[in-house]
């Protein structure tokens, strides 16, 4: 089996097309790069969609918590707290835990039944946790951003006579973003590093299809030799670090396009949050 | 209060609870909290060290050890922990046994390497073959240590890169005026100062650390998740107390364990940080200066 | 020169020291009763361990037990963290390719499927099973979907959640789920005979070793202790499989 012949049968593999079995004997290093890589398109899905989905619930956790409202600010500050506070790994296995404790035939609410079913899955279950999580490390680089916005900016905003909502939307949410962002980059990393965690904690692999890790582990388990499939892994992911910085470098210099070219600040990747 | 647990199935309600949460396993599972804690006391200084050597490296004048410190910290931050910890223990016991076999047995002829085993002279091991068992467990320890300080070394060192290049210019500028060497520079002027730039990020970062303790079992390390997973999972009757499955409650334990860790350390980091900004020319340091004209 | 040569004597002596007092470590996983599992004291204890005491006893060796985790227990076996691997672990070609491994001491074993009621469909149905397992191989090639948990553990707790139809595993280590499941499991009627038994894992380069622990086991096979031990209420019970005359072949 030629190497194009092997990246026909298993590119997509971990989505269920392809060759059905894995491969049992004879591992070529082609192979193995081809089914990790396969692997890496569900570490794409739940960094991508929980960073996306993510990013909406963060803002306005981070307006909660800044807000002087108790009936706000407290459960914000809850939230945030249990979800950064604990290691990811102990929630994924809590929220299996509680996932599969639901009802199987589903619940039923005024005559109508909601499946239950597909929470336990990897793809909706794990990616609730992400999404939570995220959103709560998000939301606190988004506060201290929210605190640091330059007092003058505020002053000048009400010389203008803006209140409220247009207040928020034309000085604070821009200026929150510009402040944020190169925390957020740091957490957007971070986020698809912790995806990996997915089928190692709790959540099973249906159908042997997992992420990147699940195939190394495979490879790894299979020929004994963990010196070839975790260096794969490590390659792919310095890739995609490579692509996200490119990314989240593009939509800063967008935040930044007002300023002159020799004052945009560089994207200095310092891990202020990770997990 | 004396219990009899020689007979733990014939025990009921509370003397069934105490026996059983006092049984030698629940022992090892207690002490496996003081090992997590100790292994966060020698990584921390360990990882700063390692940290340190990687931000000064990034900084150096020379090209290729500015490239080894830049690489460093590149590699390390682009490839996720749970991946170094799968192969690099195993790596990095074969490097040590792999060097003292180099010094130990220079006549030695045969490859070390046969096909995918690890050989080398009976000389070499380490640790040496018919060591007590407690011996390997600390050489594990050790190299669980290690492979936590390189990976969080290298996050130390971005952020004390960064420290480094964010004490004022001036205040350089002004000490090489004074006549100072570059490395009178160094160490009387960036280093105190780099601190306190430096303590937002390394508090996030012993936030980490702390966080990713639950992957220490992959590192060999009998932790508390093991024990979690262990004592927790339903036990038959070979087992002298049998349960069913147990480990949503040992698992929220280690959550209020990790919580009441975070807690804790920012209150201490909070006041740390108060104390480290006094004098500073930061703005922390001028609410400081303002707040003390004031009592 | 003399200080050199009374140095290499010193290490040739010292050398010699340990050959005299061999201490062997054995690897288990310490998760799978009743071959090999943590009691509630924290000692290693289970079948695999009374066995391998008394084939050290019998082999004249000093060993002791080291508990690793089941996916690296064969890559630290070859990077010398132990000599030898006593984990239920059963003798088949892919491991056979990169290890060696002894003659067995538990004959060829069944695999059975547990589940809720007795019609489930284990053709077409989840089935759970643990990573790495010869029984994660098999589920994956029945045509079943197969749904792969870390522990043993974790597949049964797949079943009752209903997470799965059925587990598939070493029928020994599930008889005693089943039967103190108080019903709620049921053992189906389709057993499969998986690998060549279980053996004792070594190095390639071992030889040495691995013949001493051949003979140990040959000779408890020929005296009818091995199947003793087997049959011990505590561990397989009397209904297990045993190898009665056929392990007595050439005593």
């Amino acid at each position: 089996m030629s190497c194009w012949d092997t990246v026909q049968a298993y590119a997509f593999r971990s989505l269920g097309y392809g060759e059905k079995l894995l491969p049992k004997t004879d591992f070529t290093i082609c192979q193995q790069f081809t089914l990790i890589g396969s692997g890496l398109i569900w570490n794409v899905y739940f960094g991508l969609i929980a960073l996306c989905t993510g990013f909406f619930l963060a803002n306005a956790l981070a307006l909660a918590k800044a807000s002087r409202n108790p009936w706000l600010r407290k459960p914000a500050e809850a939230f945030i707290f249990v979800f950064r506070g604990s290691p990811l790994f102990i929630q994924f296995f809590l929220a299996y835990q509680i996932l599969i404790l639901l009802p199987r035939a589903g619940i039923n609410l005024f005559g109508l039944t909601i499946a239950t079913s597909w929470l336990t899955k990897a793809w909706a279950g794990a990616l609730i946790v992400l999404f939570l999580n995220t959103a709560a490390y998000s939301a606190e680089i988004f506060y201290g951003a929210l605190r640091t916005i330059p007092k003058g900016d505020l002053e000048a905003a009400d010389a203008y006579g803006m209140t409220g909502w247009k207040r928020f939307r034309r000085i604070e949410w821009p200026t929150m973003m510009r402040l944020g962002w190169p925390a957020y980059t740091n957490e957007a990393i971070f986020l698809f590093h912790a995806t990996t965690l997915v089928f190692f904690s709790a959540f099973p692999a249906f159908q042997q299809r997992g992420d990147a890790l699940y195939y190394a582990n495979y490879f790894a388990d299979k020929t004994f030799n963990p010196f070839v499939p975790y260096p794969i892994v490590a390659f792919y992911f310095i890739l995609l670090t490579l692509v996200i910085t490119g990314i989240m470098g593009l939509i800063n210099a967008r935040l930044n396009r007002h300023l002159p070219g020799n004052q945009r600040k560089r994207i200095r990747l310092r891990p202020q949050l990770v997990r | 209060m004396f219990l009899d647990c020689s007979a733990p199935k014939t025990l009921e309600g509370l003397a069934w609870a105490s026996c059983y949460l006092t049984s030698g396993k629940h022992i090892d599972f207690y002490w496996a909290f003081v090992v997590v804690l100790a292994l966060l006391a020698c990584t921390a200084p360990m990882a700063l060290m390692f940290g340190y050597g990687g931000a000064t490296a990034a900084r150096s004048h020379s090209l290729p050890v500015r490239m080894f410190g830049k690489c460093y910290i590149a590699m390390v931050r682009g490839i996720p922990d749970i991946i170094f910890f799968l192969f690099f223990v195993i790596a990095l016991d074969q490097a040590i046994e792999w060097t003292k076999h180099q010094i130990v047995c220079p006549d030695w002829t045969e490859p070390v390497r046969q096909g995918l085993e690890f050989k080398v002279c009976p000389a070499a091991k380490v640790p040496q073959a018919g060591t007590a068992p407690v011996v390997h467990q600390i050489y594990g320890f050790g190299l669980a240590v290690v492979t936590f300080s390189i990976v969080f070394g290298a996050f130390v060192a971005n952020v004390l890169y960064g420290a480094m290049n964010a004490v004022p210019r001036a205040q350089l500028e002004t000490a090489e005026a004074y006549g100072m060497t570059h490395r009178q520079v160094h160490r009387r002027i960036l280093v105190p100062q780099m601190w306190t730039y430096a303590l937002p990020g390394l508090s996030n970062l012993w936030l980490i650390l702390i966080k990713a303790t639950p992957l220490l079992f992959l590192l060999g390390v009998r932790d508390i998740v093991y024990f979690a997973r262990e004592l927790g999972g339903s036990k038959t009757q070979a087992y002298e107390y049998p349960h069913p499955d147990w480990r949503l409650w040992y698992f929220l334990g280690l959550m209020a364990f990790y919580l009441l860790m975070t807690w804790g350390s920012e209150k201490v980091l909070r006041r740390l940080s108060a104390r480290l900004s006094k004098g500073q020319a930061t703005a922390a340091g001028e609410a400081l200066r303002k707040a003390g004209a004031v009592a | 020169m003399k200080t050199k040569i009374l140095a290499s004597g010193a290490v040739l002596a010292l050398m010699a020291g340990m050959a005299s007092a061999q201490t062997v470590r054995l690897g288990t996983e310490g998760a799978y009763p009743p071959y090999n599992f943590i009691n509630d004291a924290g000692e290693i204890v289970g079948f695999e361990v009374e066995l391998g005491n008394e084939l050290c006893k019998r082999a004249g060796l000093t060993c002791e037990w080291v508990q690793n985790d089941w996916d690296s227990i064969i890559p630290n076996l070859q990077s010398g963290n132990y000599d030898a691997i006593m984990a239920g672990m059963s003798i088949t070609d892919e491991r056979e390719e990169v290890i060696d491994f002894t003659q067995n001491y538990i004959p060829p074993a069944s695999s059975s499927y547990v589940g809720l009621t007795a019609d489930v469909d284990i053709k077409g149905g989840v089935v759970a099973a643990q990573t790495g397992t010869i029984q994660a191989g098999y589920v994956a090639e029945s045509g079943a979907t197969l749904l792969e948990f870390a522990t043993p553990e974790e597949t049964v707790a797949a079943v009752k959640s209903g997470e799965a139809v059925a587990v598939f595993a070493d029928k020994d280590y599930l008889v005693p789920v089943v039967a103190e499941s108080g019903g709620e499991l049921v053992m189906l009627d389709a057993d499969v005979q998986l690998g060549g038994g279980v053996g004792m894992g070594l190095r390639d380069s071992d030889d040495e070793l691995r013949g001493k622990f051949d003979a140990a086991i040959k000779s408890m096979k020929c005296d009818g202790s091995l199947d003793a031990l087997i049959a011990r209420a505590e561990y397989f019970g009397p209904e297990a499989v045993v190898f009665g005359d056929a392990g007595k072949e050439g005593c």
